[in-house]
C-alpha cells in the first residue's frame, strides 16, 4: 500500500499538531506560561516573540489555549469516532449478514436518517435535558455519525458473506455472531478505517458547531469551537483571536481529509481522485 | 412507479410520526416538565397554567391530543412569549429560506462548474488544482468563513453590508458563508458522476455525430453526471439547517434559526420541539421530491 505524497505530508502535519497539543502546554508551563493566568494589563497583544499567537482579551497566552483546545478537540474526535465506528460497523454487518427483511428495514432507517436534521435533534436533546457534560457530548455526536460507516460495512460484508472461508466456518458450525465478528469483519476493515478518518473531521466540525452555540465544551475547558466563537466577535479589532484558532482547526481538518483521500486511493484504486 | 411512490410516501409518514412522538416525549422528559423554569410563580398560578395546557391529563391522552393538533398543522405555542410556533415560522421562516436557497445555489453552481471542469480535464493540473481547492474548502467551517468574509468584503473593502438584512446586497455574504463549505463536496460528487457519464456509450455516440464538445459535456453527459449531486441535496439541506443557525447568528439575520437558538437559552421547550418537527417534516418532504426528481433526470431508475 502506497500513500500519496500529499497524504503522507498531511499525516506528518497532523502528527505534529497532535503532539504539539499534547506536550506543548507542558513545555510552555516550564517557561511560566499557562492558559489560566489572567493579566489584563497584557490583554489582547498581537502575535509576538513572547506570545506566538498573541494574547486574548484577558491576557492569557493564545497559543497555549489553542493547544489545550486542540487536546479537547482531538479527544472528542477520537472518542466519538470510535463510538460511531462501533454502532455503524455492527449495524451494517448485522443488516448485511442477516439479509432479507431485516436488512431492508435497517437500511431504510439509515436512508431516512441521512436526510434528517440529526444535529438539530442533538441540540434539542442537549437543551431539554440541560446537560453540558462531555460524556453526553461524546455519546450524542457518536450516535448521529455512524450512517456512512453502516453503509460501507454493509457493502463489504455483502461481498464477503458468500466467500468460501465464511462458508467453511458455517459448515464447521461456528455461530453467526462469531462468523460476523471474527471472520468477516476483520477482512472488511480497510474501507471502514478510511471512512473513520473521514468521520473524524466531521465530528470535529460538529463539536465546534455545538460549542459555537454554547452547548459543547464548557468553560473552564475550551475547545477550538469555543475559541473561534470568542474570536469571531473580535474579528475587526483583534483579528488573530479568530485567525489563530481558526487556522489550527482548519489545518487539522484539512490534513485529516487529505489523509483519508490518500488512504482511499491506496486501498481502492477505482475511486482514485488523483494519480499518485 | 406508482407503487414506488406510495411506498416512499408511507415511509415518509412513518418518519414524521416518529419525529412527532420523539418531540412529545422530549418535551415531557424535560426535568420538572415544560413549566418548571420560573421559581417565582406561585403554586396556584403554576397549577392553573398546567391545567390550561392540559398537563394533568394522563400522558396517553396528552399524546393523542398533541398528535391530533400536529396533524392539523398546529406546532404548539411558545411559553415565554405570546406567539405560536406557526407565527414564528410564518414571520421568520421566509428570510431563512431565502438565505438557505441562495446558499444551496452557491454550492450547486460553483460545485458543478468545478466538478465538470475537473472531470473534463481529468488527470491534468486543472483537475488536481480544482480538487485540492475543493478539499481545502470542505475544511473551513462556516463560523470561520463568515467572520473572515465580513472582515474582507464588508470592512476592508466596504463592498457589501456586514450584517442584517437590508436590501438585496446583504444576502450575498451570508449565502456565500453558508454555501462555500458545500462547494467542495458538490464538486467531488459532480466530478465522479461526470467521469462515469463521459465513459458511457451515448456520449461516444454524441461525439461520433460530430456534436461540439461543449454540447456533449454540458448537455448530454451532464444530465447523467449530475445525479450524485441531486442525491446529495437532501443531506446537504439537512446540515445546512444547522449551518443557518451559525450564519444567522454571525450576520444578525432575524431568521427562524436565530429564534431557534435563542429558545435554547430561554429554555423555551415548545418552540424547540415545534421548530424541530417543522424542520424534520420539511426535509422528509424534500427528500421525497429529490427521489422523484431522480426518476425524471435518469429514466433508467423509473423501472425500479
Amino acid at each position: 500500500m502506497r500513500l500519496g505524497r500529499m497524504a503522507l505530508g498531511c499525516a506528518v502535519v497532523f502528527g505534529v499538531i497532535a503532539l504539539g497539543c499534547l506536550v506543548g502546554p507542558l513545555i510552555a508551563g516550564a517557561f511560566g506560561v499557562d492558559a489560566t493566568t489572567i493579566d489584563t494589563l497584557r490583554g489582547a497583544q498581537p502575535p509576538s516573540g513572547a506570545h506566538w499567537f498573541g494574547t486574548d482579551t484577558l491576557g492569557r497566552d493564545l497559543l497555549v489555549r489553542v493547544m489545550i483546545g486542540g487536546r479537547i478537540a482531538i479527544l472528542v474526535a477520537v472518542v466519538t469516532t470510535v463510538i460511531a465506528l462501533a454502532i455503524g460497523v455492527s449495524w451494517g454487518a448485522i443488516a448485511a449478514y442477516t439479509g432479507g427483511h431485516v436488512d431492508n428495514v435497517m437500511m431504510r432507517v439509515v436512508d431516512a436518517l441521512y436526510g434528517f436534521p440529526t444535529v438539530v435533534l442533538v441540540i434539542v436533546v442537549m437543551s431539554v435535558f440541560e446537560t453540558r457534560s462531555l460524556v453526553a457530548l461524546f455519546a450524542l455526536i457518536g450516535a448521529i455519525s455512524w450512517l456512512t460507516m453502516a453503509r460501507i460495512t454493509r457493502g463489504q460484508v455483502l461481498a464477503l458473506r458468500d466467500a468460501e472461508f465464511v462458508e467453511a466456518a458455517r459448515a464447521l458450525g461456528v455461530p453467526a455472531w462469531r462468523i460476523v465478528f471474527r471472520h468477516v469483519l476483520p477482512n472488511a476493515f480497510g474501507p471502514v478505517i478510511v471512512y473513520a478518518t473521514l468521520a473524524m473531521p466531521q465530528v470535529m466540525l460538529t463539536e465546534a458547531f455545538l460549542s459555537f452555540l454554547g452547548l459543547g465544551v464548557q468553560a473552564p475547558l475550551a475547545s477550538w469551537g469555543t475559541l473561534v466563537t470568542e474570536g469571531s466577535s473580535q474579528i475587526v479589532v483583534y483579528p488573530w483571536l479568530l485567525v489563530c484558532p481558526g487556522l489550527a482547526m482548519g489545518v487539522t481538518i484539512m490534513a485529516l481529509n487529505f489523509i483519508c483521500d490518500g488512504l482511499r486511493d491506496a486501498l481502492d484504486p477505482r475511486t482514485r481522485t488523483r494519480r499518485s | 412507479m406508482i407503487r414506488f411512490l406510495l411506498g416512499r410516501l408511507a415511509s415518509s409518514l412513518v418518519v414524521i410520526f416518529v419525529v412527532a412522538t420523539a418531540s412529545f416525549l422530549l418535551l415531557h422528559a424535560a426535568p420538572g416538565g415544560p413549566f418548571a423554569t420560573d421559581a417565582r410563580r406561585s403554586a396556584a398560578v403554576q397549577h392553573a397554567m398546567e391545567a390550561r395546557y392540559g398537563l394533568h391529563d394522563s400522558l396517553w391522552r396528552q399524546y393523542v391530543r398533541e398528535i391530533g393538533s400536529l396533524a392539523t398543522g398546529d406546532l404548539g405555542h411558545s411559553m415565554k412569549k405570546d406567539v405560536s410556533v406557526n407565527q414564528l415560522i410564518a414571520e421568520h421562516g421566509p428570510t431563512s429560506a431565502v438565505v438557505g436557497l441562495l446558499g444551496l445555489s452557491t454550492a450547486v453552481v460553483f460545485g458543478v462548474l468545478m466538478g465538470v471542469t475537473a472531470a473534463w480535464r481529468k488527470h491534468t493540473w486543472v483537475d488536481y488544482l480544482l480538487m485540492t481547492i475543493a478539499l481545502v474548502g470542505i475544511s473551513i467551517p462556516s463560523f470561520v468563513m463568515g467572520p473572515l468574509l465580513i472582515a474582507a468584503f464588508a470592512i476592508q473593502l466596504g463592498w457589501l453590508p456586514p450584517a442584517r438584512i437590508d436590501g438585496l446586497t446583504s444576502y450575498v455574504l451570508p449565502a456565500l458563508a453558508l454555501g462555500l463549505i458545500y462547494v467542495g463536496s458538490v464538486a467531488r460528487l459532480a466530478r465522479g458522476g461526470m467521469l462515469d457519464a463521459l465513459g458511457q456509450d451515448f456520449v461516444r455516440t454524441a461525439r461520433a455525430k460530430g456534436l461540439p464538445e461543449r454540447t456533449v459535456v454540458w448537455k448530454h453527459a451532464l444530465r447523467l453526471g449530475i445525479t450524485p449531486v441531486v442525491t446529495y441535496l437532501g443531506p446537504a439541506t439537512a446540515t445546512m439547517i444547522s449551518g443557518s443557525f451559525v450564519i444567522e447568528k454571525i450576520f444578525q439575520i432575524p431568521g427562524l434559526g436565530t429564534y431557534f437558538v435563542n429558545s435554547i437559552t430561554d429554555r423555551d421547550y415548545p418552540v424547540l420541539t415545534g421548530v424541530f418537527v417543522f424542520y424534520a417534516t420539511m426535509l422528509v418532504l424534500l427528500n421525497l421530491v429529490v427521489d422523484l426528481a431522480y426518476g425524471v433526470i435518469d429514466p433508467r431508475t423509473r423501472r425500479r
